[in-house]
């Protein structure tokens, strides 16, 4: 009988366990904002992470998104051409990359540079006794650390994914009159009658929560932290899986709400 | 005054402190002694709070330390770490002036760095170290960063957790006589932690012993040679054979 019940025993105590989870994120979601209206506000802090979620990550953002829109293009180009619509590349290049690949690749970008660093970085920080220092200098470690890289990611994020866009439709516009034999200023005047405002703003929503799940895992994982490197190795894993599990499965979830609008 | 009652800590079963009872009066200098990881460190976070003590009190001045307001309490200590704790992200000087550089005791920039400069001296560091990142120095080096930090505010409360290991003979003298300086001249309180029996008897007016969980021996620096506790003399004198096991 009791080897019966022993998966679902298992099944229960998972539950459960997943459940305090995400009762714990939420919580310390809900702290870190709390912690970002609040004073005192640590500008230099903030500005260190602008520049490290925003600026460098330019370039893994805008390499991902061109090579993405090129092959869109090749691959529209082939399947259209199997019931003669090669024609429609430029709009569904634009409505792919806008609603769907650019969030959602610059997201995972997002969480493999920059939750990966920040939760190693905060982690590590936490095994060295630094948290613990933080505080007897009488500094918040959630004020310091946490607020000033999720509210810099939640501004930047969706600022990169708008480049991640513009980046991708370019790719998509260089494959296309490169190679398939598009004509330039038709695909352009295509991409921008096709596309409307509310894309784009759905687009740059996505980036923001995205931003603010990628940051917030990082924090949570790196606080978290249990002793010695391989508590630092943990916290990394761990933070990079959850960050990348929960913005796909926020990306499925906002996609058939803005569909729903 | 700090007062310690009965105070008890446990890591799931290993039971580090079970029933810790001490007094340190304002204005003097005690010196924890006791054998490697008999809790002397969690002793002093639990003080803090930055260790949650299971059962027991802990007041500071008659309140309880964990009903206390956070920010006043803390901005009464200072703490170097045994690790030393920098942060490795900041240069020397502004780890040193961390707490003159924001919060209620923030001043303008170059008075912060002048007064870490300052510190910097007292601990036997250069001026030239200032600029320099943590990771930049020796273990010693970086030990006598986490000393001027500590001190940097003039906190009324010091904790020092080993503050001369892995210094040289003529550095741990420096920074004994900077530790009872501090005390004798700025009036501060202080508790320290130390392996090195000459540093207990430059720094302390009051020496406690922790084994087993409690403070075995606690009395006058100048009792502690005649303390008549075979766990005191053993300790003091280094001896293999005795109470305290040598594995643990
Ligand atoms: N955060 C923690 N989690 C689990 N166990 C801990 C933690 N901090 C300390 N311990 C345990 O508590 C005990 C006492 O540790 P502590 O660091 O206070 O020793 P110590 O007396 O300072 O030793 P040392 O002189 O070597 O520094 C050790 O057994 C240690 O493993
Ligand atoms: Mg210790």
């Amino acid at each position: 009988m009791s080897a019966l019940l022993a998966p679902l025993g298992v099944l229960g105590r998972n539950t459960l366990g997943l459940m305090a989870a995400i009762g714990r994120v939420t919580l310390f979601a809900l702290q870190t904002l709390s912690h970002i209206v609040r004073p005192p506000f640590y500008s230099r802090e903030f500005g260190v992470a602008l520049m490290q979620i925003g600026w460098l990550s330019l370039p893994v953002v805008g390499l991902t998104a061109v090579f993405t829109g090129g092959a869109l293009a090749l691959q529209i180009y082939a399947g259209g051409a199997r019931f003669n619509a090669e024609a429609v590349v430029p709009q569904i290049v634009a409505i792919g990359m806008v609603r769907e690949l650019g969030p959602v690749l610059v997201g995972l970008m997002i969480a493999a540079r920059v939750t990966s660093s920040i939760a190693a970085e905060i982690a590590t920080m936490k095994v060295t006794e630094q948290i613990d220092a933080l505080v007897t200098l009488s500094t918040h470690p959630m004020k310091y650390l946490v607020a000033p890289r999720v509210l810099a990611a939640l501004l930047v994020v969706p600022l990169l994914v708008g480049i991640g866009d513009i980046i991708g439709v370019f790719g998509g516009y260089a494959v296309a009159t490169g190679t398939l034999g598009f004509n330039a200023a038709a695909y352009i005047k295509n991409t921008v009658n096709f596309l409307e405002l509310f894309d784009i703003l759905s687009s740059l929503a996505k980036g923001c929560v995205f931003g603010g799940i990628a940051s917030t895992m990082g924090c949570y994982y790196g606080m978290q932290s249990g002793r010695g490197a391989q508590g630092v190795g943990r916290a990394t894993k761990g933070s990079v899986e959850a960050a990348a599990v929960l913005i796909l499965a926020a990306n499925f979830v906002l996609t058939g709400v803005f569909f729903s609008l | 005054m700090i007062e310690l009652s009965n105070v008890k800590k446990s890591f799931g079963s290993n039971h580090v402190l079970q029933g810790v009872d001490l007094t340190i009066d304002r204005g003097t200098s005690m010196v924890i002694i006791g054998g490697s990881g008999t809790g002397k460190s969690v002793l002093l976070k639990s003080v803090l709070g930055l260790v949650v003590h299971d059962s027991g009190t802990i007041t500071l001045d008659g309140q309880d330390v964990t009903k206390a307001d956070r920010d006043t309490f803390l901005a009464r200590f200072g703490m170097l770490f045994q690790g030393g704790a920098l942060f490795d992200s900041l240069p020397v000087w502004q780890n040193v002036a961390f707490r003159l550089l924001r919060g209620s005791l923030k001043r303008p920039k170059d008075e912060a760095r002048e007064i870490a400069i300052e510190k910097l001296r007292r601990v036997g560091l250069k001026p030239d170290v200032a600029d320099r990142l943590p990771a930049e120095l020796s273990g010693g080096m970086q030990k006598r960063v986490g000393l001027a930090r500590a001190i940097a505010a003039e906190p009324e409360i010091i904790f020092f957790d080993e503050p001369t290991t892995g210094l040289d003979p003529i550095m741990s003298s420096v920074i004994n006589d900077l530790i009872r300086e501090i005390v004798d001249e700025m009036g501060a309180t202080a508790m320290t932690i130390t392996h090195d029996m000459s540093s207990v008897r430059a720094i302390a007016d009051n020496v406690a012993m922790l084994h087993g969980g409690v403070i075995k021996w606690t009395g006058a620096v100048g009792d502690m040679d005649h303390s008549g506790d075979p766990y005191v003399d053993q300790f003091i004198s280094g001896r293999a054979d005795g109470p305290i096991e040598a594995v643990r």
